[in-house]
């Protein structure tokens, strides 16, 4: 799923500080899984953004709500009639939440609550970590599932550099070496054979180096596609 | 004339090579002393390449540098950086100027470095990038495209002779070797056992020449440093107390000895084919070194 964090408040105040009116939007799918801004987080924040102003003595009201998910139409278009009754929104949902609500909300400012940060999952209680690069060109079948392009600090290819020790990152004492994890898992498959080929440079093309990405499936278009294909 | 780095490694002579460490700034007074007091005490010089992750003078330009002045450099290159363009076109340059002699290296993180907020490359690893040379080698760069003028190059490596995993060190070493690396310098070593464990494994390559890193230590302070911050380096105990015994201030002098008496040993015993000799901006103790260890 998609990973994100809250801004600090001091952001979210001062991206609200010349209105009087908003909606503070949540998502019910990936940032409600990763605590970040699903309907409890909503709740939190619009607390903390009216106690401030109200400390200010520039009271701001705040209209809370949590949709399944910014990211698709049929969920923005329900949430259309509060939209209309406030200056702004503020979204707690990722980036592309975010973005979609400004597609669909034209004339409205629309400000982002949450940091984006990766395609991950929780490893434990509290922890995300990011797995995928959302690279465009899946290699997972040559490094036992384990991504060398997300989970190497560094997207080699070839073998660990020599800043792994004790099988953490030098980047991060706390954080695994990606190579120590994909060495442990093949030689426990069976398979670091697979490992002695030497990979070329990888080809970045399907990766954000050819624009942005745009994924086509032209077998299930269907006429009118909303924010579509051109 | 000065016989180059691969005449020297083919000699089947014990080899010496040390480092410059390029000025941040363009002053480069102190650096060309330690050029000229050197040039000719060793096979060959290494230009470190924003060492550390510290914006610095180029190592290409400083190996440009030590060619003027008859040395023998070995232009380090990192895969930080720079893309796969970039440093093509740095390994052209670097031939066309008369360098022979390159060092690939994976790069330190940008974390590490004075320039946090940057945007790291690494389009290439290690690997890749020895093999890109030897691909410029053939007359056609990675892209399959023909060049009009090929380069040569004696390239090199680097190795963890005491990495806490060995396993997986060693995979990248023999995929270094299979990409075509033709020596090697060693992360520092301080434990003669493990280095021998490793020449032991490593001798199975025999076209491959291994120089020992040497890193002299200053002070105790910098023992525990490297123990506590730099992956694969350990400095044992008794050498810290080594250190120690010279008193405040003085722990050069120890390790001046230590390093002499490490590069005797490896020498007289042929453990390695020589060795990589770094004292990290304080170049101008190499030559009493080298002498101590009877070498020069
Ligand atoms: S190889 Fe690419 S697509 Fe596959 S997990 Fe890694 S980043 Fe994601
Ligand atoms: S320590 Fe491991 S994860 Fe970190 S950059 Fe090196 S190989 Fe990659």
């Amino acid at each position: 799923m998609i990973i994100a964090e809250q801004k600090p408040l001091e952001e979210i105040r001062s991206m609200a500080a010349k209105h009087k009116k908003i909606l503070l939007l949540g998502c019910g799918t990936c940032v409600t899984v990763c605590m970040a801004g699903g309907e409890k987080e909503v709740g939190i924040l619009a607390s903390a953004l009216r106690m401030a102003r109200k400390l200010e003595g520039n009271r701001i009201e705040i209209i809370e709500d949590t949709i399944l998910r910014q990211c698709e139409w049929e969920y923005l278009e329900e949430i259309a009639p509060k939209v209309d009754e406030v200056e702004a929104v503020i979204s707690m949902a990722c980036g592309v939440g975010v973005q979609a609500m400004a597609q669909q909300f034209p004339d409205k400012l629309i400000y982002p609550a949450l940091n984006t940060t990766s395609l991950g999952m929780p490893a434990q209680h509290g922890l995300w970590v990011e797995n995928c690069r959302g690279c465009g060109n899946c290699g997972l079948a040559r490094f036992g599932a384990v991504c060398p392009v997300a989970r190497c600090s560094k997207s080699l290819l070839n073998g660990p550099c020599g800043g792994s020790q004790d099988g953490k990152c030098e980047v991060n004492p706390e954080a695994d070496c990606g190579w120590q994890l994909i060495y442990e898992r093949m030689e426990r498959l069976d398979q670091l054979e697979l490992l002695e080929d030497i990979l070329p440079a990888k080809n970045w093309s399907t990766d954000r180096d050819n624009g942005p990405r745009r994924t086509v499936r032209e077998d299930v278009f269907i006429a009118d596609v909303k924010g579509g294909t051109e | 004339m000065k016989r180059t780095l691969k005449e020297a490694l083919k000699s089947g002579d014990f080899v010496i090579t040390t480092e410059i460490g390029p000025p941040k700034g363009t002053n480069i007074e102190k650096m060309l002393h330690h050029i000229d007091l050197l040039k000719d005490k060793v096979d060959g010089l290494n230009v470190t390449d924003n060492q550390s992750s510290v914006m610095r003078l180029s190592s290409l330009a400083v190996c440009h540098l030590i060619k003027d002045r008859g040395g023998e450099p070995i232009l380090q290159m990192t895969c930080r950086d720079r893309n796969r363009m970039a440093l093509q076109a740095d390994l052209l340059s670097a031939y066309v100027l008369g360098v022979e002699n390159v060092l690939c290296l994976t790069g330190d993180h940008i974390m590490l470095g004075d320039h946090k907020g940057a945007r790291q490359v690494f389009d290439l690893d290690s690997v890749q990038l020895i093999a890109a040379v030897r691909t410029l080698e053939t007359g056609k760069d990675i892209g399959g495209n023909e060049l009009d003028g090929a380069v040569s190059f004696c390239v090199g490596a680097t190795a963890t002779p005491e990495a806490d995993r060995m396993g997986s060190q060693l995979l990248k070493f023999r995929k270094k070797i299979k990409a075509g690396a033709e020596f090697f310098q060693t992360q520092a070593v301080y434990d003669m056992d493990k280095l021998k464990e490793f020449m032991q494994y490593a001798r199975q390559f025999e076209e491959v020449k291994i120089l020992a890193g040497i890193l002299v230590l200053t002070s105790v302070g910098m023992a525990r440093y490297l123990n506590a911050n730099v992956a694969g380096v350990t400095v044992p105990e008794e050498l810290i107390e080594e250190v120690k015994s010279a008193g405040k201030g003085q722990g050069i002098v120890k390790g001046k000895e230590i390093a002499a008496r490490h590069i005797k040993q490896i020498k007289k015993e042929g453990i390695c084919d020589g060795i990589h000799l770094m004292a990290i901006g304080k170049e101008e103790i190499v030559p009493e070194i080298l002498e101590m260890a009877g070498i020069k």
